[in-house]
Parts: structure tokens; C-alpha cells; sequence
């Protein structure tokens, strides 16, 4: 069955909020809400809660890159050292534990960067080409709930969004 | 109490306000582009000179080493430490009245660590062999001397400039989104449209985009830290008479949020009064930031002066006689004119009549960076005046003005790519200003009509 997208305005956050507890309670046939999305032009965790937990996974990334960083940059440098094993040190360790805890600090924090970002891009699916159904007030001061649902859910999602005063609704035939 | 940012402001105008100073500056804007570009010609007709001449002409010899290219690269990287503190650290603590202001801070970062890494090739002179900074190995493997902080800084600095960068831009794709959504054309719609990455504000977006800067400005505050750190172990991990000290780190970190502070001050009163700032710009803010400037003037002059306690209590008479020729051989003007800067002319920040009044603030922002900029030059110059041997001294050095054309003309490249970058990016950051005022809405929507209803 066909699927149809609909994105509705609010100028109201509480308006929005309560339009998506309404979408859960009201159990529509032909509609997940895991097929909810909500656009908004602020951070909005308090507006997010009541879409349900959702994990975020970028902090494994983090942790990924931030290991392998130390531990890269500690060989990189321990190698390097250890090709002086045949060398008279005077007593002083081939490989130095205090000096190389510096480098690996610092690519421990450049391995967490750059695969915190990658993790980001990847969790949050960026690069994106931007959804048809996207209007510049989103990132102006408006909140849009953008739902995908069957051809006999479309009913109920346009009351649903006229009674809590949706300013616009968008419609768009979908997969 | 003063409010920092109205809240009866509009959304929309936020946007408006904002995406206008992409557009249309004040005339003072070109002004500062063009003399901007006169300083750069400076530096770089002096660079030219000494790189076809050779480094001679600097009048740095065997004594003086290290000379102005060295503490004005002390100075940069330092420079750049404000903008994670105002971005990283006040974003931890929650406050608010950052929001207005970070963006441009970290921009300041970014560029003032790419006007500190300039110094390092300018010092090299044989920019030729630049990529001998570069940790690999020769033909017959080997590395270079990994325990050596020179080689740390390399590895800090490209970390924290590299890092800062992301930072900055991270932070910066919810505006840039709205940039794209309301620039109709041209080659700005383009790059919008690329660096914006298909940003729309799902809540999926927002909810990883939450964790991951916080993450990033979680790294960023030890990074900062580290830095510096490793900067003022080029010194205090060499055995010269007056670098040999255990608390340059702190001292440098202190020296390095202070200089950036002041920088921060400055440039907030250009940017306001150049982009029409005043809404967001505001006094409040900037008594909050004056504030924190005074703050980190007196942990600087409490650390400035357990160096001189522990030089002067101490047992090596070296140092010792180091720091009287500091305070009164030939450098003493300077020495003393760094005091007096440093840590007497911010003692007026504690006035409240002069912690809003924007003129004597700007001159008062830049003749603190002054006096940063001497303690840094103070730190260099005397130890190689008067080092451990006599048979080494020399009192008279002077730098040419190669050196001080290419210190002069480095002013310059950091003012033009700053500029650049708030009349091509948005410089307030539309989306945590938004932030700002919604949740102020939300407080006053929630406070008590009388008091003690909770």
C-alpha cells in the first residue's frame, strides 16, 4: 500500500507537543510512530520526551576512536623508540613511560574528535539530501511534525493536527 | 536583575538581524579589511626580505635564538585559549550568557592558532625544509626525539587547530541550514547548501548533534589546557636561568585565558558596533565577561608573582640575578610596563562604571593584550640576554624591523581572516540565541506570581 507523507506547522511547542501525544494515544491504523519525525529550529529535549526514548550511539564512537588514538600514537612512538634497543641508553628505559603518555594524551583526544564526528555524521544521517517535504520556517521559529502513514491514516493525522492549530499542513505522496 | 538578551524578541528577527551582517556591515568594516591588508603587506615585503637575504637580517644571533617570532607565536596560541574556555567550558556550566558570544570566540581560536603556526615557519627561515617539523623518519629510521617538547607541540597544536576547527563547524550547521534556507542564490547558496549537509533540525539530528558537542567540548577543555602546557614546558623543561620553573604550566594557561579574554573584549565591541550587534551584544554580557577578564588578570598576577617568589626563595643564584637584570638592566621599560599592564591597568575592571563603558574598555582590552604580549616577548629575551655564561650575554640585541614588520603584519592576517569569516559566516549563533530566549520565556512563564507560591 502506498504510503503518504504529511508535514504540519505549529507556531505553539506546547501545541506540537501535545499534536504528538495525541498521534500516540490515538493508535492510528496504518501508522507508526517510529514513523514520526520532528523538525524544530532549537535543541528540544523536553518536546523529544514525549516521542520516547531513543538511544543515541555517538559516545561509542567516541570511545572507539579515543582508544585507538592512545593506543596508535603510544605504538607509533614505543616502535619508533624501540628501534634503539641496540643502543647504549646510559641506564635510561628504551621506551619512556612519563614522556610518551604526552603523545598518546594527545591523539587519544584527536582519535575521540574526528571519530566522535564520523560517529555524529553516521548517527544522525549527514550528508542528507533534504526531504521534499521541508519548510524554511522549520529553522526559523515554527516546529513541523512530518508523519508517514497509509492512504486511510491521512484522516485522522489532518484532524488530529487541525484541532491543535496547525498553521500549514504539507501533503506528499510517498513509497 | 539586567537582562543579558530580551525575550520579547522575535524569532525571526534573530534570523533577520543575523543573516543582515552577512550582507550589509558598517563602512568601518572595509576600513578594517583594507588596513588589515596594508599590515599583511608589511609582513610579507619583510618576509620576503629576510628569506631572500637570510635570517640575519632579523637580528637574531647566537645569543637571541628565540626572539619576537618565538614570543608572538607564545602569544597566538595563547590568544586562542579564550575561545574554548567561552565555547567549551562556560557551555558546561550552563551559562547562558556565552550563547551570544562563542561563535565569534571560536572563531578566534581557529584563527589565531593559523597565525601561531605562521611563526613557526617564519622562525625556521629555510621554509624549504618546513616538512622537517613533520614527526617521520630519515632513510635509516630514525625518528625524531619523541621525548623532546618540541615534538609534543607539534602534535598539540595540530590536534587543538584541527579539533578547533570541528568544533567551530559542528556548531555551526544548524546556522548554517538556516543561511541556505533563506539565501537565495549565488555562490553563498552553494556553500551553504554543501556545509550544511542536508541539515533539517529532526529531532534525531538535534539529539545526536547534543552529544556530540558536548563530547567535543569535553575533549577541548583538557586539550586547551594541554597545549599550553606543553608550550611552557619549551621552557621550563630547559635548564635556562628563569624558565626552570614548575609552575610555568599553570602560569601559562592563565597567561594564555587572559590575553584571549581581553581579545574576546575587543573584538565584541568591533563586532557590535560593525554588524549592528547592540541586541544581542549586550552591556550585561559584557559585564559578565569583564568580570571573568579581572578574574583571570588576578590568577595571572597571583602566578606572576609565585614565579618571582620562587626564583628570588630559591637556590639558583642564576635565576636569581636573572630576574634583578629583567627588572632593572635594559629590558626594565618593558618588564615593568608588562606590570603595569598586566596586572595594575585590569584592577579598573572591578569598577563598575568602567565595565560597561565600551570606549575605555576597547582601549583598556587592547593595552592588556599589550601587556600579554611583553610578558611573553619578557619570558624570551632577557633569559637569552643573560643566560648561564657570560661569554654569552648580550644586552644590546634589538630585533630589526624585519621582525617586528613580520609581528606587525601578523595582526593584520589575524584581523582579515576573522573579518572575513563574520561577513561570511554568521557570527552569532542564531539557533542558541533562540535557545536563550525561549527558555528565559519559559522562566517567566513559570515564575510565581507571588511570591512564595512554591
Amino acid at each position: 500500500m502506498s504510503k503518504r507523507h504529511l508535514l504540519a506547522l505549529f507556531n505553539d511547542f506546547d501545541e506540537a507537543v501535545a499534536a504528538i501525544a495525541e498521534l500516540r494515544a490515538a493508535n492510528i491504523k496504518g501508522f507508526n510512530m517510529d514513523d514520526l519525525i520532528l523538525k524544530s529550529p532549537i535543541e528540544h529535549p523536553e518536546v523529544e520526551l514525549v516521542l520516547g526514548d531513543k538511544p543515541v550511539n555517538v559516545q561509542w564512537f567516541t570511545l572507539i576512536g579515543a582508544c585507538t588514538g592512545a593506543l596508535l600514537a603510544f605504538f607509533l612512538v614505543s616502535g619508533a623508540q624501540a628501534n634503539f634497543f641496540a643502543q647504549i641508553k646510559g641506564g635510561k628505559p628504551i621506551v619512556p613511560l612519563p614522556p610518551n603518555f604526552v603523545l598518546t594524551y594527545e591523539m587519544f583526544i584527536l582519535g575521540g574528535v574526528f571519530i566522535t564526528i564520523l560517529g555524529f555524521l553516521i548517527c544522525a544521517a549527514l550528508p542528507a539530501k533534504r526531504s521534499a517535504l521541508y519548510s524554511a520556517k522549520v529553522s526559523e521559529d515554527q516546529i513541523g511534525i512530518l508523519v508517514k502513514g497509509d492512504e486511510s491514516a491521512v484522516a485522522a493525522f489532518k484532524a488530529i493536527f487541525t484541532k491543535h492549530k496547525a498553521l500549514e499542513i504539507q501533503e506528499e505522496a510517498g513509497k | 536583575m539586567e537582562k543579558d538578551i530580551r525575550e520579547d524578541i522575535a524569532w525571526a528577527q534573530i534570523n533577520k538581524d543575523v543573516l543582515k551582517s552577512l550582507e550589509s556591515p558598517r563602512r568601518l568594516y572595509w576600513v578594517i579589511l583594507l588596513i588589515a591588508l596594508a599590515m599583511i603587506g608589511v609582513a610579507v615585503g619583510s618576509e620576503i626580505y629576510q628569506y631572500t637575504t637570510g635570517m640575519g637580517v632579523s637580528n637574531k644571533n647566537n645569543s637571541h635564538v628565540w626572539s619576537l617570532y618565538i614570543a608572538t607565536f607564545i602569544f597566538w596560541i595563547g590568544m586562542s585559549h579564550s575561545g574554548t574556555l567561552l565555547s567549551a567550558i562556560l557551555h558546561l556550566m550552563h551559562a547562558d550568557w556565552r550563547k551570544p558570544i562563542y561563535r565569534f570566540a571560536e572563531a578566534m581560536t581557529t584563527f589565531s592558532l593559523m597565525t601561531a603556526g605562521l611563526f613557526v615557519m617564519v622562525h625556521l627561515g629555510r621554509l624549504w625544509q618546513v616538512y622537517y617539523v613533520m614527526p617521520y623518519p630519515n632513510e635509516r629510521w630514525v625518528w625524531p626525539n619523541f621525548q623532546s617538547p618540541l615534538v609534543w607541540d607539534m602534535f598539540a597544536i595540530a590536534t587543538y587547530l584541527s579539533s578547533s576547527v570541528l568544533f567551530l563547524y559542528v556548531g555551526m550547521i544548524p546556522d548554517l541550514a538556516i543561511c541556505r534556507d533563506n539565501i537565495h542564490a549565488g555562490w553563498r547558496k552553494k556553500l551553504y547548501t554543501i556545509m550544511s549537509l542536508g541539515w533539517e533540525g529532526t529531532d534525531r539530528q538535534w539529539r545526536n548533534f547534543r552529544i556530540t558537542y558536548l563530547t567535543i567540548a569535553c575533549f577541548l577543555i583538557p586539550l586547551a589546557v594541554s597545549v599550553h602546557s606543553i608550550v611552557a614546558s619549551d621552557f621550563a623543561m630547559s635548564n635556562m636561568p628563569g624558565w626552570h620553573v614548575t609552575s610555568f604550566p599553570p602560569y601559562f594557561v592563565a597567561g594564555a585565558l587572559y590575553s584571549g579574554c581581553a581579545a574576546i573584549i575587543t573584538l565584541f565591541i568591533i563586532l557590535r558596533y560593525v554588524f549592528r550587534f547592540e541586541e544581542y551584544m549586550t552591556l550585561p554580557i559584557m559585564k559578565k565577561l569583564v568580570r571573568l577578564t579581572f578574574a583571570i588578570a588576578m590568577v595571572w598576577t597571583y602566578l606572576n608573582l609565585i614565579e618571582f617568589a620562587s626564583v628570588w626563595y630559591g637556590h639558583d643564584q642564576t635565576a636569581k640575578d636573572q630576574l634583578i637584570f629583567k627588572a632593572t638592566g635594559p629590558y626594565a621599560p618593558y618588564f615593568w610596563a608588562m606590570i603595569f599592564f598586566g596586572s595594575i591597568l585590569p584592577l579598573m575592571l572591578a569598577f563598575k562604571r568602567f565595565q560597561t563603558h565600551l570606549p575605555i574598555l576597547f582601549v583598556v582590552s587592547i593595552l592588556l593584550n599589550v601587556g600579554m604580549w611583553l610578558e611573553r616577548w619578557m619570558i624570551i629575551s632577557p633569559s637569552f640576554a643573560h643566560g648561564h655564561y657570560p661569554w654569552t650575554w648580550d644586552h644590546d640585541q634589538w630585533p630589526s624591523l624585519v621582525q617586528w614588520g613580520i609581528v606587525f603584519g601578523s595582526f593584520g592576517w589575524f584581523t582579515l581572516l576573522f573579518m572575513v569569516f563574520c561577513k561570511v559566516f554568521p557570527s552569532v549563533s542564531m539557533y542558541e540565541v533562540k535557545e536563550m530566549v525561549y527558555h528565559r520565556t519559559l522562566a517567566l512563564k513559570h515564575k510565581p506570581a507571588v511570591k512564595g507560591d512554591y
